[in-house]
Formats: structure tokens, sequence, C-alpha cells
């Protein structure tokens, strides 16, 4: 799997990080999501495709590879 | 029956049933899955409407959630322009304005809202609503930079709608009938913060008002009156004055209703046996508030997507239910409005108190505190730190037990 992000769709509303702390967090100024791992570990797949589903601007995105 | 696969119908293609049919193909679910919606675009999502779409700064496109293809590759039989006229849950059948029907072994409903209208007026050019595309192409082109737009509803909507004509150069006038705009969603602190936002950007507040009638020539709108008598030039008119659940259809079929309109569910969101409700539409039982909300927020479509597709593949033994009903029900919700950017999680109630930053410099998070607990945390400009505050509102935390804490809220 493959994460990505749309930075401009996106909305801060920090979902992911609640969700995957590991996979995504928050830039300081405005709360933009960085993703920590582009291709998250076999154990956090599960977690991963939870945290895309989950946004509310819908701005995650998981290709799988 | 027994002839072909299990079927689930998800009536309403937009976020909330979108999200449910990718949930369910997610989690596994491996029989037929149809996808009808009463709109003819690719599904997409409705917070860009009144905002990145309407004033230009997106292309439409950006606000499609999934093509057809990418629906069609998914193995959803996605249906555009098809609404649901009736229900027989005896029959487990559902009609069709097409005049077919279609059988189910489970029902989703996701079938939104509709704007609430005013009792006159909507007949005249130049008047929009804004809930769908069709509303947004409409309404933006007519809007100029010297168009003098008056909003009718200062909620949200209306809000998100003023501010976006105001960067398009377009005078605005914004009539709410309370005295301080959102204060029955977040309050008279932040109510009165919005107003004072809106009002160094130009805006006219008519507050305390409402609209009694509109003035015309030649079936446009020219303007409107108010209930104090006031006269209003206008030749676009946007009302934004909620929305009502779309449940008309159900009429008869024995599926009940809360109190707030919305389908009654219980908190896995099953209506009865076999039939679900997701979004905007649906009233779950909320175990933390003891009672049936609707919540009308973009993320709790989201939400109930993942819940109810797990409780649908848990019918199904030889299927791994998703692991999505551990996260807590606890809505959120954001406006964007110029450069000031709310974010709210929880259900706000009870007074207001500020705990980091400040309402002054627009940049803060602040809880509201109802019998001695956190009922929601709401913030602008420190996202991170409002999202560590939220944890007090997924556990209802006691404000006595909160560090720091100094008032006597």
């Amino acid at each position: 799997m493959k994460l990505s992000a749309d930075q401009d769709k996106c909305i801060g509303a920090g979902r992911c990080v609640l969700v995957a702390p590991e996979l995504f967090d928050q830039r300081d100024d405005d709360g933009v999501v960085e993703i920590l791992q582009e291709q998250p570990p076999p154990a956090q797949l599960e977690i991963a495709r939870n945290a895309v589903a989950l946004c509310p601007a819908a701005a995650l995105f998981a290709e799988d590879a | 029956m027994a002839s072909r696969t299990s079927r689930t119908v998800i009536v309403g293609a937009g976020a909330a049933g979108l999200a449910t049919a990718e949930a369910l193909r997610a989690g596994g679910f491996e029989d037929e899955l149809v996808l009808l919606g009463d709109e003819l675009h690719d599904p997409y999502d409705r917070p860009p409407l009144s905002k990145q779409l309407l004033s230009g700064s997106w292309t439409d496109d950006r606000a499609v959630l999934r093509t057809r293809e990418q629906l069609r590759s998914a193995g959803v039989a996605y249906r555009p322009g098809v609404r649901a006229t009736g229900l027989n849950t005896a029959e487990q059948a559902l009609t069709l304005d097409d005049s077919a029907s279609v059988e189910y072994d489970a029902l989703v409903i996701a079938t939104g809202m509709t704007p609430r209208r005013l009792p006159f007026g909507h007949d005249l050019r130049g008047v929009h609503l804004l809930r769908t595309m069709d509303d947004l192409v409409g309404l933006r082109s007519e809007l100029r930079p010297d168009s003098r737009v008056a909003v009718v509803g200062g909620g949200f909507l209306g809000c998100e709608i003023a501010a976006t004509c105001r960067l398009l150069g377009a005078s605005v006038a914004l009539v709410e009938p309370m005295e301080l705009p959102l204060r029955n969603v977040i309050g008279d602190d932040l109510g009165a913060l919005v107003a004072d936002l809106h009002r160094e950007h130009g805006v006219a507040w008519y507050l305390g008002r409402s609209v009694a009638g509109f003035l015309s020539v030649d079936g446009r709108v020219s303007g409107l009156r108010l209930t104090d008598g006031r006269e209003l030039d206008a030749d676009v008119v946007v009302v934004a004055i909620g929305a009502v659940p779309c449940v008309e259809w159900l009429d008869g079929s024995g599926v009940l209703l809360a109190e707030s309109g919305g389908v009654r569910c219980d908190e896995h969101g099953r209506a009865q046996d076999g039939v679900w409700a997701v979004g905007d539409v649906a009233a779950w039982y909320s175990p933390r508030h003891a009672r049936w909300i609707r919540v009308e927020h973009r993320f709790t479509a989201n939400q109930h997507a993942q819940v109810v597709a797990a409780d649908i593949l848990a019918r199904r033994p030889f299927i791994t239910t998703a692991a999505a009903a551990a996260e807590p029900m606890v809505p959120y919700f954001w406006s964007d409005q110029y450069d000031f950017k709310l974010q709210v999680h929880g259900v706000p109630s009870g007074a207001f108190e500020v705990v980091e930053g400040s309402l002054d410099e627009r940049r803060f998070v602040g809880l509201y505190v109802d019998d001695g607990r956190v009922s929601a945390v709401a913030g602008a400009g420190m996202a991170k730190a409002l999202r560590r505050w939220r944890q007090a509102v997924v556990d209802l935390t006691p404000v006595t037990d909160l560090p720091g804490w100094r008032s006597a809220v």
C-alpha cells in the first residue's frame, strides 16, 4: 500500500493522527497532514485504511501497490 | 431469492452512501452492491460547494469523490439519476421513480437532506439554494464582483456563502433571526466572534429579523423586505435556513423516525432488521447523550459508514469484521470563513471557556463545560493543540480533573 495526501484539501482535523499516529502527523503551524510512512508496515495496513476512510476532507488516498 | 446472490442496496450516493459501499468492499463484502443516486453526477463532496467551488479556486472535478469508472472497478453498481419512491420491508423491495423495483437483503438508507425553503419567493429568478452541484452551478453563474447578494440564514452554510461572496467582491447582506449568529450551536462567545469577523470583512448583518417577502421586477428578484419593514436591494438571494431529512419515501414502510425527523437507529445504525441508515438522514442512539441524535456533519458520514459496514459484515460469519467500531462516536465539524478556520469536536453544550490562546487573536482552544464535564472543544489556528484536547470530550472529563483548570465554570 502507498499512502498519499492532498495537502490543499486537508483541513487539519487531525483525524488521521488520532487513528494512526505512527503514519501521520500535522504541521505545527496550520495542522495540515504530513505522512510519516508512505508504505505502512503490514501490521498498520488496516489502521491506514481506516484513517483514509475517516478523513472528513477526503484528502487521503491509499493505493494498493 | 435463492436464484441470486445476496444484494445490498444503498439509497443515496452522497458521502455517507459512498463511504458505506467502500467500507463494505474494504471489509471483504463479495456480494452484489448497488448504489442509487438521485443526481446525475459522479459522487461528490458537499463541503467545498460553499467554499472552493463557489469561489472558483477549485475546478468542480476536485470535489468528485469517485468516478463511475472507479466505482465499476470496485464492483459497485452505481445507478445515477434514480430516486427511491417507496419501501416495502416485508417484501424487502424498493420502488424507484423509473417504476422499476429492486429487492434487497440489506438496505442502507443514505438519502441525506433537502434544503428548507421559505414559503414564498423560490419561483423568482435570482433566488437560490445551495445543496447540490446543480445548485452551485446556478448560483455561481449569477455572481459578479458587483453583485448585491443577500444571504438568508446566518448558520454555517450562510456564513460560508457570505464569506465566499465577499472574497469575490460582491456586497453581502446577511439576515439572521437570532441576535447572534450560530449561538444555538457554538454559544454566544463564538457567535459574537463570527459576527465581528463578517463585519470586519464588510458584511452587513441584519440580526434579529427574518424575511417577510421578496421584491421583484419581471420575475427576477430585486430585493427583500424584512420583518421590521426595511427593504434591501439584492440581485442574488441565497436561502440557507437549514435542511430536512429526505424520508418522505419511507412513508408507510414501518421504518421509524426520531423526533429530529431522521431515521431512528440504534448505536450500530440499525433501523430494523436488515435496514440501516447513515449520514445526515440518520438519527442514531447516542449512549453518551442518552438520546437519538442526528448529526449533519461531513465526518459523521464516514463514522457511520464504518460502523454500518462492520455490522452488515458481521452478519456473515465467514468474513472478519472490519476493525472500525472502536472509534468513539464523537462528532466533529469545521467551518472555513475567510482565514478563520473553526473546528469543533463534540456536541457543544454548557458554558464556554478558553483554555489556550485567546479569542481576540482568533487563535484559541476552548472547552464547553456542561454539568461539570467537557461536552465539546472548539478551536481555531491551533489544530494540534485542539486535537489533544479532544480526549477530554471522549472521556467526558470532569473539569476538576483537568490540569491547570482555574475557573469556577
